[in-house]
């Protein structure tokens, strides 16, 4: 009923590949956003901020990442925690070699190079493939994280080992650092993810989302029909990382303020990994119904023992957390293979024939 | 011409001019190898009956020997905590066979993968409840395991051997020998490689496929436990252990993940290797803990030149 698409009619292909050919969709995004924009702002307090809705865009940011390489192109990678920390490291050493820099150039700038880290490590796919080369993007991630410890120039020789960030304005409001509020962070967050987000949805149907898709099927198949498979596997691999790398320089300056190399290690990349595939691989949305899932929901569930005043003490409830959530994956996984975002294809294609089922 | 020094002959000199020291090292990679190696058993297992690449082996490991020296803190005997913990693996097999695995069937590889990964968080949430997530010591002696030196004197050195050690490498041989015999001479064992090879000709001949899958995951079990209470002895229980099996994934890779000898000589070349690279290069050249990504580069050249391991079965493409 909600969904009624009778009378819509499309009466050219344009019309037809459109980004919204069901009007309701364009209202339903425009809802979400004016929620993002408008309705939690007003509502929010400093931890809703600071606990769920920035993390909770910037996880999506890295899952978008991901899923443009494993969902869209095929290529599994377990390594995408350290190609969150190459971005937050580059990003650092720009803000500080250069101070008068702008900081939206210097996060987009630090993706480029984490997207060449990217490339490199992505070089092996032309000859290894499926969990095999899940190696070369963990030997990245053993590697990295590494250098992170030891190349001391990275983290400007602080005796801590860690990255500080710096108190940054943007046209004169301060944006990163301690003094920044948790309301500008998070609206600077949105924006970039908005940006990023609406590149990658015309990307992924455009000819070049197309060219992975169909690498990610078969790819002898594909290069049988004339596509450049290595050309196909880097530009994945080079979008990938370069959104990771965005993700990840939004995730120490725009959120946590402080990093050091321990925080990129492989469980940050299962929880990306997580996220995607809770999600669904191949999916825009799904990254941002999974990164509600996997980050927003342990902290609701931490207070759940609190609300029924239960006598649970905070390190039982950490484990108690951790069950659950691993519960959770198997029973999505076992419910919807595909993730959220098909379970929201299966909704909406009910919404639209309801009331009469055929 | 300075740099080629350090790198191509110092460690060479160094080891020529102590090779007491070198023994030492080489016997501690052994050590570690062996470790490895009968981690990526339990992987090479359950891939070759099951296709699933079973992320939860490390946490297994952990679990089992959390639930021994649980046990035992909980005053039961050791010589009734071990059979106590077999069944405890035993559960959890046919747990994770009914609740896992059976809803599961027919999935892509990807999704089986990550739900082993839910299967890790599972048991790491389970085990902290339980056991709680401080590092325990592991009940060597109790369990009648020799824990003393032995000292060797070559070439006019000294070289120390720890008799746990020791013990481990031959229970662990005596291990890998029962499996083989197991695989390849008993009904089941031939059931299992049946079940590799082709999963339908192999439910056609009425092998069962849920029994297998129980047997196979109890007996990675088993090999979780012989790993936990080894690894344990050397450097304690505690969740740690679950990343230190992460090192099996390349001891796999580098042997083929199809092939049970590709993962003892893999874990063996890598448990070596990465010693004597982080004793001779690591330290001196690179500020040292090379050790924590060695094994995955080394993993990721050899496949390079073979996509398919050193021993794996040859990838053959159809369209």
């Amino acid at each position: 009923m909600l969904y009624r698409v009778a009378g819509q009619f499309k009466t050219s292909y344009q019309a037809d590949y459109a980004l919204f050919p069901v009007r309701q969709d364009a209202w339903l995004l425009v809802f979400i956003l004016l929620l993002a924009f408008v309705v939690f702002p007003m509502t929010a307090n400093e931890f809703m901020f600071r606990a769920m809705l920035t993390p909770v865009l910037i996880y999506s940011l890295a899952a978008l990442g991901l899923n443009i390489l494993t969902g869209y192109a095929g290529q599994l990678s377990l390594g995408t925690g350290a190609f969150m920390g190459v971005g937050a490291y580059a990003c650092y050493k720009l803000v500080t070699i250069f101070p008068e820099m702008n900081i939206v150039v210097a996060i987009f700038l630090s993706g480029f190079f984490s997207a060449a880290v990217g490339v490199a490590f992505g070089l092996p796919s032309l000859r290894i493939k499926g969990f095999y080369l899940a190696i070369a993007t963990l030997a990245a991630q053993f590697f990295l994280v590494w250098l992170f410890q030891k190349w001391a120039w990275l983290y400007n020789y602080s005796a801590s080992g860690a990255i500080q960030v710096p108190n940054i304005k943007l046209f004169g409001v301060t944006v990163a650092g301690a003094h920044a509020t948790a309301l500008t962070q998070y609206y600077f967050v949105l924006c970039v993810v908005c940006v990023v987000t609406f590149l990658a949805i015309n990307l992924t149907r455009g000819r070049i989302g197309r060219i992975w898709k169909s690498v990610r099927d078969m790819d002898i198949a594909a290069e049988l029909v004339g596509i450049n498979l290595m050309k196909a596997k880097l530009t994945a691999f080079f979008v990938s990382s370069y959104i990771v790398g965005i993700s990840g320089a939004l995730f120490v300056f725009l959120w946590r303020g402080a990093a050091e190399a321990e925080l990129f290690d492989i469980q940050l990349s299962f929880k990306v990994l997580f996220i995607a595939i809770i999600g669904g691989l191949g999916s825009i949305m799904g990254n941002f119904l999974g990164a509600i899932l996997i980050v927003a929901l342990p902290v609701l569930i931490s207070f759940v023992p609190g609300l029924l005043g239960l006598p649970i003490g905070a390190a039982m409830v950490e484990h108690l957390n951790v069950m659950i959530i691993g519960m959770l994956i198997i029973g999505f996984l076992i419910v919807e293979p595909h993730g959220l975002a098909r379970f929201w294809a299966m909704i909406r294609e009910k919404l639209i024939i309801w009331p009469f089922p055929h | 011409m300075e740099f080629i020094h350090p790198i191509l002959i110092k460690p060479f000199a160094d080891m020529v001019s102590a090779p007491d020291f070198l023994v030492q090292v080489l016997w501690e990679g052994i050590v570690s190898g062996v470790l490895y190696a009968l981690i990526a058993l339990g992987f090479v297992l359950i891939f070759k009956s099951s296709r699933i690449l079973n992320f939860a082996q490390g946490i297994m490991v952990v679990f089992a020997a959390l639930t021994l020296v649980g046990l035992y803190e909980r005053g039961v005997p050791a010589w009734l905590a071990l059979p106590l913990t077999l069944g405890v693996m035993l559960v959890l097999a046919i747990g994770i066979e009914r609740v896992v695995l059976r809803p599961l069937v027919n999935q892509p590889d990807i999704i089986l993968f990550m739900a082993t990964i839910g299967i890790t968080m599972f048991l790491i949430g389970l085990g902290e409840t339980i056991f709680g997530g401080e590092n325990k010591r592991m009940i060597t002696e109790e369990l009648g395991i020799p824990t003393g030196n032995f000292i060797f004197e070559p070439f006019g050195g000294f070289v120390s051997i720890e008799q746990k050690d020791l013990t481990a490498v031959i229970g662990a041989v005596v291990l890998v020998v029962v499996l083989l015999l197991f695989l390849n001479k008993s009904k089941m064992g031939r059931a299992i490689r049946a079940l590799g090879d082709d999963h339908q000709a192999a439910l056609s001949v009425g092998i069962s496929l849920s029994t297998i899958w129980v047997l196979v995951w109890f007996i990675a079990g088993i090999i979780a436990l012989a790993t936990g209470i080894v690894w344990g002895a050397r450097a304690g229980v505690s969740f740690a252990l679950e990343v230190i099996a992460l090192k099996a994934l390349p001891v796999l890779m580098l042997g083929g993940l199809e092939s049970v000898s590709g993962a003892i000589i893999g874990g063996l070349m890598i448990g070596i290797l990465e010693k004597v690279f982080e004793i001779y290069w690591g330290q001196p050249l690179l500020g040292g803990s090379t050790e924590s990504w060695f094994a995955y580069v080394l993993a990721l050249l050899v496949l390079l030149a073979r996509p398919q391991g050193l021993f794996g079965e040859k990838i053959i493409e159809r369209v």
